[in-house]
């Protein structure tokens, strides 16, 4: 199987965030970032396929040199080649423009593969939209959010995540798929596997080596306010016998709060 | 036109597609433009009075056996179909399952920029604005659509139901482009929980468990809890989650989910950011935990200092007392 693998870079999910209020960007210093953990499972899910099935693994970014450590770390983890696709403009929160980029780079430099793995969401952005928009733009069946994940000859089934149960899709294959905590548990990267890909090369495609032109990825997304939300109060603390905090606590949602 | 697209489950519209639906009439009387609904399905017309009460004037259907059973594929045919004919200046969508496995798909097809899982839609200077937030709440994003039609999805359980009203109003059919060969990926089965639990995005009380529960073993002291309330849910920490005492679908917080109740209950959950991250836009808080230097606490706007396993029971006790008066 030939599997394509999308990921992104983003601060670590213990990361207290910033506000840089001026530019409505993130104050990225003191931060510290690692593969987005949901791709972590797309990238773990590629694996298995491949030590199942045959094949190759490759894996995608779309951002700053910096990206490329997150590469590695899916060079050590197994991936077979990497691609760095360099774009230094900041975040956008624009998930068109990047499956746009994305779908290009599929188009103009791996095409033919039989899957195409995601993460369900970035860590940051949280926008959900890369995976159902790249399927769109390159005309393939997709199924998000995806918990099991089965592929039989051209053809594949799998298992989406909805309100109370789960939907099971089937999906001709090729097709994009985006991983949900659930799907499996990412291994770690093994040291001769992090000596290895340190020595891999990360080679790296321009936007104009895909063909975009300047003013083709124009963010259509304008942020015009970006806030931390404000502290909530520390409230009333009860301590005591738990038969009268508890009695105490139904009587403040009651009375006080209102919210029984 | 401020446009709502109707989610259907069961046959029935979804609660949270008529809160999108309420919250385009809003912004529609604010814009002084129309609502609409649209409804796509073998056979949805039959829907469409549930619509014109909720405050659409127009009701758009598309009505195509091929879309019987659900296709990212198909459905974003059939919905851009609607913004052709149509031409709305926005559509919502309710960011659940299918909002948000369809939104960016109808977008791609548009090419028109979507806002994600939006808390909050304003009028400002004549132009829609949509709060987000980002990094799982941690911070929040405000921004402007610059194409059209402007796409969103609208939180479940964040914008308010619009009062029910009498009414129709005119119902429109699209034709859906022949789907055939384009519906690929397709929804073949639906598994229900056995349970058949609400969401913990769906839920007006969130009953949460953590590291403190020591065990799946304690989970049914918060069920119990969960049962004295009407429309409740049981969600757990990312360490109760990974500890295996709970499926993941019930985590709450930054690598599971965001949820903004009217009442959170954190049971031996200490309060890591990225769980904090993940309930803090709750109405009301409250917290039960050993450890008075909990974090937890610092959010809370009840807390309960002591152990759980005394407090919980006597607290489930109280709750269906009080309830019943």
């Amino acid at each position: 199987m030939n599997i394509l693998v999308f990921v992104k870079r983003v601060p670590d999910t213990e990361s207290r965030i910033r506000i840089q209020h001026e530019t409505r960007t993130i104050v990225e210093d003191g931060l510290n970032f690692i593969i987005s953990p949901y791709d972590e499972y797309a990238v773990e899910e590629a694996l298995r396929l491949k030590e199942a099935k045959g094949g190759a693994v490759r894996v995608v970014s779309a951002g700053r040199d910096e990206t490329a450590a997150v590469l590695r770390k899916c060079l050590a983890m197994g991936a077979d080649e990497v691609l760095l696709v360099k774009d230094d403009v900041p975040e956008t929160y624009d998930g068109l423009r990047t499956a746009r980029i994305l779908a290009r780079t599929v188009e103009r430099k791996l095409a033919g593969a039989d899957l195409l793995l995601f993460g369900k969401q970035s860590v940051g952005a949280d926008n959900s939209q890369v995976p159902a928009m790249v399927a769109e733009l390159l005309g393939l069946p997709q199924a998000t959010v995806v918990t099991k994940l089965e592929v039989e000859g051209t053809s594949a089934t799998a298992w989406r995540e909805i309100e109370g149960g789960l939907e099971k899709v089937a999906l001709p294959l090729p097709a994009v798929i985006s991983a949900q905590k659930g799907l499996n548990e990412p291994r770690y990267e093994t040291l001769k596997g992090i000596m290895a890909a340190k020595k891999k090369p990360v080679p790296v495609v321009t936007l104009e080596e895909l063909g975009f032109a300047a003013g083709d990825l124009v963010p259509a997304v304008e942020a015009t306010g970006l806030d931390v939300p404000a502290a909530r109060q520390a409230g009333r603390i009860l301590k005591g016998d738990a038969a009268e905090t508890a009695r105490e606590l139904v009587r403040l949602l009651r009375d006080e709060a209102k919210v029984i | 036109m401020i446009a709502a697209y109707l989610e259907i489950r069961d046959g029935k519209i979804k609660k949270s597609s008529l809160e999108a639906l309420s919250e385009a009439k809003r912004r529609a009387a604010e814009l002084g433009t129309e609502t609409a609904a649209v409804l796509a399905g073998a056979a949805v017309s039959g829907l469409a009075p549930a619509a014109f009460s909720q405050g659409a004037a127009k009701v758009y259907v598309i009505e195509n056996k091929a879309l019987a059973d659900y296709s990212s594929q198909s459905y974003a045919i059939a919905l851009a179909g609607f913004a052709a004919a149509a031409k709305p200046a926005a559509l919502f969508f309710a960011a659940t399952a299918m909002g948000k496995d369809l939104a960016p798909r109808v977008a791609a097809r548009l090419g028109a920029a979507l806002a994600t899982d939006c808390t909050k839609v304003a009028v400002k200077d004549g132009a829609l604005e949509f709060t987000r937030p980002i990094y799982a709440g941690k911070a929040f994003l405000t921004l402007r659509l610059k194409s059209t039609p402007q796409l969103a999805t609208l939180r479940p359980n964040v914008f308010p139901l619009g009062q029910a009203v009498g009414g129709a109003g005119e119902t429109i059919k699209v034709e859906a482009a022949s789907s055939e060969g384009a519906a690929q990926g397709r929804v073949v089965e639906v598994i229900k929980e056995e349970s058949a639990e609400l969401d913990v995005t769906e839920a007006d009380v969130v009953v949460s468990g953590g590291r403190g529960l020591k065990g799946a073993d304690a989970f049914p002291l918060l069920r119990d809890l969960a049962a004295v309330f009407p429309r409740a849910a049981v969600g757990a920490s990312r360490s109760a989650v990974d500890s295996g005492w709970i499926g993941h679908q019930h985590q709450v917080g930054q690598t599971g989910k965001t949820v903004s109740p009217e009442l959170y209950m954190a049971i031996g959950i200490s309060g890591a950011i990225q769980h904090l991250a993940g309930m803090s836009s709750s109405k009301f808080i409250v917290a039960v935990n050993k450890d008075p230097e909990a974090p937890i606490f610092k959010v809370a706007d009840y807390g309960i200092v002591g152990d759980l396993f005394e407090v919980v029971p006597r607290l489930t006790d109280e709750l269906k007392k009080t309830l019943a008066e």
